[in-house]
């Protein structure tokens, strides 16, 4: 569903440069729930980014469900991210619109008419169980509540797939479980393609079908449980371990 | 006092009606040209969206030159334009021109620093919802800004009332040139002490009435 080939990105200011992602390549199955773990500023969101182009590669290109979006026209690449959500740490709802006003917005840039779209709107709100807070503002309404909207959001335009950004890191843990298992259930429901940048261990143990670590703008190894199965905490030990390994191997030359 | 308010009863309506023709074009033009120039100097800015150094710099040399000249000069400075424009450089509706020119310097910069205030997370989404830029400008920066534009749009009224009260040396007009010419000149105290009222009266209710409206607009 998603290709990364070889993809690098480095970042210019006036007085540096410095490179975020180094010559990355990462293949992301139809249905699968792709974890991306590191250390802060190992180059996460970066490579997160670089799926829907918000961050355009300097070099390499990117696939998603059998387009090039490196090579596409501005105005191919804007239906291209109709059919990708993404979602935030920091939600990112526009909130000088009710919750209903939000979640209608994709469908507004689809040119979906009024109708139509106030059904998809009030069926979106009732899967993620926020649809008595239709007309609300999004301020009146806590983090975990917050976070469900713009799941809806991204989800109510049928995306293939959905892009995570830390999630659920501004939430308590219990809300956090909430909002892992609502991905996940939208995984199963819709088949949509999900992937998940996190610093949190559980987050990954929890739903992940695939893993990726990252370091210094670097993808250092990729994981796959079993099937049927999700990332296990050995499983993480062990890329932990392959990790230490290339360190040394890094050191000796 | 009475007596001689009554006295000059259609001179002050009539200068009155001068504040708001000059004052009305003025916010028109800071609405049609000062919101969109503002818009792109926001857009063109450092780490914006649409990063462009020349445009950038270019606009906002223009809007810096237009505010920080002297408003007389460039009333004057401006006649050859005004003429150009409105085939005259005195009255009301001239008088408007270097007014309007300056409404949209002065809104321009108002309408930058309320969008620099819209959070960077805003336009993330609105892109990767595959927004097209005329979309993220009105569905997402406006909409998140408004609160900001509104009160902009006060304080800029209020700059053009008080920049108005100057035309009087292009025949301009407005209850500016009346305090002066009748107030001042004819040494009519009363009048003067009235026409500043009237001023006071002007200001607060805008002042107020535009504070309450980006209170009401403000959801965030
Ligand atoms: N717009 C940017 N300009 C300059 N440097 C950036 C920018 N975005 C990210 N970086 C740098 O790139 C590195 C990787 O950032 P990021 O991908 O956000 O890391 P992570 O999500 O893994 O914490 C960090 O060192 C960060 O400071
Ligand atoms: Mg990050």
């Amino acid at each position: 569903m998603i290709s990364l080939h070889q993809v690098s990105k480095t970042y210019v200011t006036s007085n540096s440069r410095f490179q975020a992602v180094d010559a990355v390549s990462l293949e992301v199955g139809a249905g699968e729930i792709h974890g991306i773990i590191g250390s802060s500023g190992a180059g996460k969101s970066t490579l997160l980014r670089m799926i829907n182009l918000l961050e355009r590669p300097d070099e390499g290109t990117v696939i998603v469900d059998g387009n090039d979006l490196t090579s596409m026209t501005d105005k191919h690449l804007r239906e291209a991210r109709r059919s990708m959500g993404m979602i935030f740490q920091s939600f990112n709802l526009v909130n000088n619109r009710t919750v209903s006003g939000n979640v209608a917005m994709p469908l507004e840039m689809a040119g979906l008419g009024k109708k139509e779209r106030a059904e998809r709107v009030r069926e979106y709100l009732d899967f993620m169980g926020i649809a008595d807070k239709a007309e609300e503002y999004p301020s009146r309404l806590s983090g975990g509540q917050q976070q469900r909207v713009a799941i809806a959001r991204a989800l109510v335009n049928h995306p293939k797939v959905l892009l995570c950004d830390e999630p659920t890191s501004s939430l308590d843990p219990q809300t956090t479980v909430g909002i892992l298992d609502v991905l996940k259930h939208i995984n199963r429901t819709f088949g949509v393609t999900v992937v998940i940048v996190t610093h949190e261990m559980n987050v990954v143990t929890n739903m992940c079908t695939t893993v990726s670590m990252m370091e210094n703008g670097g993808l250092i190894n990729t994981f796959k449980a079993e099937q049927g199965n999700t990332i296990s905490s050995e499983d993480i030990s062990r890329i932990t371990v392959g990790l230490s390994r290339d360190k040394v191997r890094d050191t000796h030359g | 006092m009475v007596d001689s308010i009554m006295q000059y009863q259609s001179e002050i309506w009539h200068a009155i009606g001068e504040t708001f023709t000059m004052v009305g074009i003025s916010i028109i033009a800071a609405i049609a040209l000062g919101l969109p120039v503002g818009t792109l100097l926001y857009l063109s800015g450092k780490g914006q969206l649409f990063e462009n150094r020349v445009l950038f710099a270019v606009m906002n040399i223009l809007v810096n030159v237009v505010r920080s000249f002297p408003f007389l000069l460039l009333v004057v400075f401006l006649i050859p334009f005004t003429r150009f424009v409105v085939g005259t450089a005195l009255g009301t509706l001239a008088a408007s021109v270097p007014l309007s020119i300056m409404a949209i310097a002065y809104y321009a910069r108002l309408v930058e620093q309320s969008l620099l205030e819209v959070p960077k997370g805003v336009t993330e989404a609105a892109s990767s919802m595959g927004a097209s830029t005329l979309q993220l400008i009105v569905k997402f920066l406006y909409v998140e800004a408004r609160s900001g534009l509104m009160l902009g749009l006060t304080t800029s009224t209020i700059s053009f009332i008080s920049y108005s009260t100057v035309m009087g040396i292009v025949g301009g007009g407005g209850i500016g040139d009346f305090a002066i010419r009748y107030g001042y000149q004819r040494f009519e105290t009363e009048i003067m002490i009235f026409t500043i009222i009237i001023m006071l009266i002007l200001v607060q209710t805008i002042q107020y009435t535009g504070s309450f409206m980006a209170r009401v607009l403000d959801k965030r």
